[in-house]
């Protein structure tokens, strides 16, 4: 029992300061988290958006910024945008659907672990390496074009595309599949069955539960995964660098070619504004992503 | 307002197996109109499958689904005009509460203004006009199985099923939404179907209750006669506590520790046997210090239930519970000797190998 004006249990939430007022130290906890932040995120952003206003010779300009505005730049802005935008959607289309598949069979079952682990390695896997992949199994001498030529079957009939950005896409879905199956699948798992046969008790059919309800809840998390996906691919180098090294379609390209000049027209403050455009393009593409993490976390 | 709706529901020799496990042998059930039966059972004995049947969710392997007199065995979940009740976590995350009520009518393709003023209509029913615009993640628990009832009710169903809607809930709640339900069940008159493991829930709520076992009707009756006149061991055992106490049949009658006893099955042969004693039929009729016997023994624990205690009474060669108000329970502190009473209720006989611990 407790006796009034005596709390039953002494809470310690801090010690007391001068003033009788609590002083908390539990954000020293995050401290190791802020820090790892602060040295490899803000600080590094915050060289490269100063050092855009400076030239080669340390003075102070505008122009780096300014020169955004060049055809070439707007130009592979906008590609990377749509490469990015295409692969994304792509990806989490087919990553959907076999995250979708995965969640219907046995959960404790082999074959989902199978998918998750090889979804965890090979959204990893990129760069010159997987673009070696594709060109020694797809390529115009790779196994597989000699065997459906050998069929009668030239998929290269009208020009190799595996070096042009239709072969980079294709590329590219490689490793965003498996990274919408690890991001979607905790989604799919929120789905409570109960709502299929609510449903159904309801009077509703298949199409209503996927028009009404399933839609619906799973839809944020849908885009807010298609948004990660986009910055996936938009932040990608090595992989396009492998495949297309003539003309710099993409913007992470652009920054290579105004860092390291081969005529000795090097522009590493240029090549700085423009890193600031994909940070800029990516942080309000993460923040949607979050805004719509945080809208389903509420349902799922 | 809710209409009155109460139909007449009949499973025939209904049969469901998983691979080898035969979760329905043979399960035949008739709910009159406006009735509720309640199916009580422990897990795994098919109560719940009985339940899916009705409702359309499972495919029979046998047997028959009749509503109102049309067999329905055949048709999908969506066009038995069932409303049902799941245990938990039902309601649509991203509607409010009248939009997950309105969602059955907006299956039925009823106007917007109709289907919202239904809607209200149901929550009003359930006591929850005020969060009518509550997510599900704003309500209780308690609130949201309450919204959950009145969708299902929204659609003005021919039959309401009810799984173990009440399980997930703290006891306080639960003791309130069930005198709720039964409520609402009677003001609307519809046939219910309810599926618990809680035999207090059950004989609390119930018309009939149906005890089940192994995929089996041990006994179907009214909720004072299953606990009174138990038609098996098992529903004595599984509805309400049971002192099993070693005894002789013997001329339609058993003798238990110089007590004659009558028989619910008076017709048993002659012989050794266990009889099945509720505890609220053993009573402390006073201090045994100077004597000696078969029924007098040494309190153990006194168990504090509210208005109720049970005792627990070592006679040296077994325990015996015995259930009496908290006063009279008072008087018998744990170390002091009594003597026992056994009244003489008609009691069910096991034929086995005497036990001596209460179940």
């Amino acid at each position: 029992m407790t006796v009034a004006g005596t709390p039953a249990v002494a809470t310690r939430v801090g010690r007391p300061l001068l003033g009788g007022r609590r002083f908390s130290l539990d954000w020293v906890g995050v401290l190791p988290f802020f820090a790892y932040v602060g040295i490899f995120l803000l600080l590094p952003t915050a060289v490269v958006g100063i050092g855009a206003f400076f030239n080669a010779d340390g003075s102070f300009t505008l122009d780096n910024y300014a020169h955004l505005s060049r055809s070439y730049v707007f130009k592979a802005t906008i590609t990377t945008t749509l490469l990015s935008l295409v692969t994304a959607l792509g990806g989490a289309f087919f990553g959907a659907l076999l995250a979708y598949a995965i969640v219907t069979g046995n959960p404790h079952g082999m074959l989902r672990r199978l998918v998750v682990s090889a979804s965890g390695v090979l959204a990893q896997f990129g760069g010159v390496t997987l673009a070696f992949a594709f060109i020694a199994s797809i390529g115009s001498a790779g196994f597989v074009y000699l065997f459906a030529q050998s069929h009668g079957f030239d998929y290269y009939a009208h020009g190799i595309w595996l070096f042009e950005l239709s072969g980079v896409a294709l590329v590219y879905l490689y490793f965003q599949i498996p990274l919408m199956v690890l991001v979607f699948l905790p989604a799919l798992d929120g789905i409570k069955p109960q709502w299929r046969e609510a449903t159904e008790s309801l009077g509703g059919n298949t199409w209503h539960y996927w028009r009404y309800i399933a839609g619906p809840i799973l839809f944020p998390s849908f885009i807010g995964a298609v948004l990660l996906l986009f910055a996936n691919s938009f932040s990608a180098y090595a992989t396009v660098n492998a495949l297309i090294n003539q003309g710099s379609p993409v913007l992470s390209q652009q920054i290579a070619a105004a860092i390291s000049s081969e005529v000795g027209a090097a522009e590493p403050g240029f090549a700085k504004a423009i890193a600031i455009e994909m940070i800029v393009i990516v942080t309000v593409v993460t923040i949607l992503y979050t805004l719509l993490q945080r809208r389903t976390a509420r349902w799922l | 307002m809710i209409q009155r709706s109460g139909v007449e529901v009949r499973l025939e020799n209904l049969v469901r197996r998983y691979g080898t496990v035969t979760a329905l042998d043979g399960l035949s059930l008739t709910i009159a109109p406006g009735e509720l039966v309640a199916l009580l059972g422990p897990s795994g004995c098919g109560k719940t499958t009985a339940l899916r049947l009705l409702a359309g969710l499972e495919e029979a392997d046998g047997g028959r689904v009749v509503v109102a007199g049309k067999d329905v065995t055949g048709l999908p979940t969506n066009r038995r005009n069932v409303g049902m009740v799941f245990q938990a976590y039902s309601l649509f995350p991203h509607m409010v509460a009248w939009e997950n009520v309105a969602f059955g009518l907006q299956m039925r393709k009823v106007g917007t203004e109709e289907r919202k003023k239904r809607a209200l209509e149901a929550l009003e029913l359930v006591g929850l006009g005020r969060v009518a615009n509550r997510y599900a993640n704003q309500m209780s628990g308690g609130q949201q199985q309450r919204v959950a009832l009145a969708r299902a009710l929204a659609i003005r169903p021919q039959v309401l099923l009810l799984d173990e809607p009440l399980s997930a809930l703290d006891a306080k709640v639960r003791a309130r939404l069930r005198d709720e339900i039964r409520r609402i069940q009677l003001e609307v008159g519809i046939t219910t179907l309810f599926v618990t493991h809680d035999q207090e829930e059950a004989l609390a709520i119930a018309d009939r209750v149906g005890v089940m076992q192994l995929g089996r009707l041990e006994q179907l009756g009214p909720p004072t006669l299953v606990y009174t006149r138990p038609a098996t061991p098992f529903v004595a055992e599984f509805v309400g506590l049971t002192n099993r106490l070693a005894g002789t049949v013997k001329g339609g009658s058993v003798e238990v520790r110089g007590v004659q006893l009558p028989l619910v099955q008076p017709d048993i042969a002659d012989g050794p046997a266990t009889a099945l004693v509720r505890p609220e039929a053993v009573t402390l009729i006073g201090r045994g210090d100077a004597e000696e016997g078969p029924l007098v023994g040494t309190v153990l624990t006194v168990a504090f239930l509210g208005a109720v205690s049970r005792v627990t009474v070592d006679l040296g060669d077994t325990t015996v519970l015995a259930q009496m108000p908290t006063s009279a329970a008072s008087q018998h502190p744990a170390g002091t000797k009594v003597r026992l009473e056994l009244r003489s209720d008609p009691v069910l006989i096991q034929r086995e190998e005497p036990a001596s611990a209460a179940s």
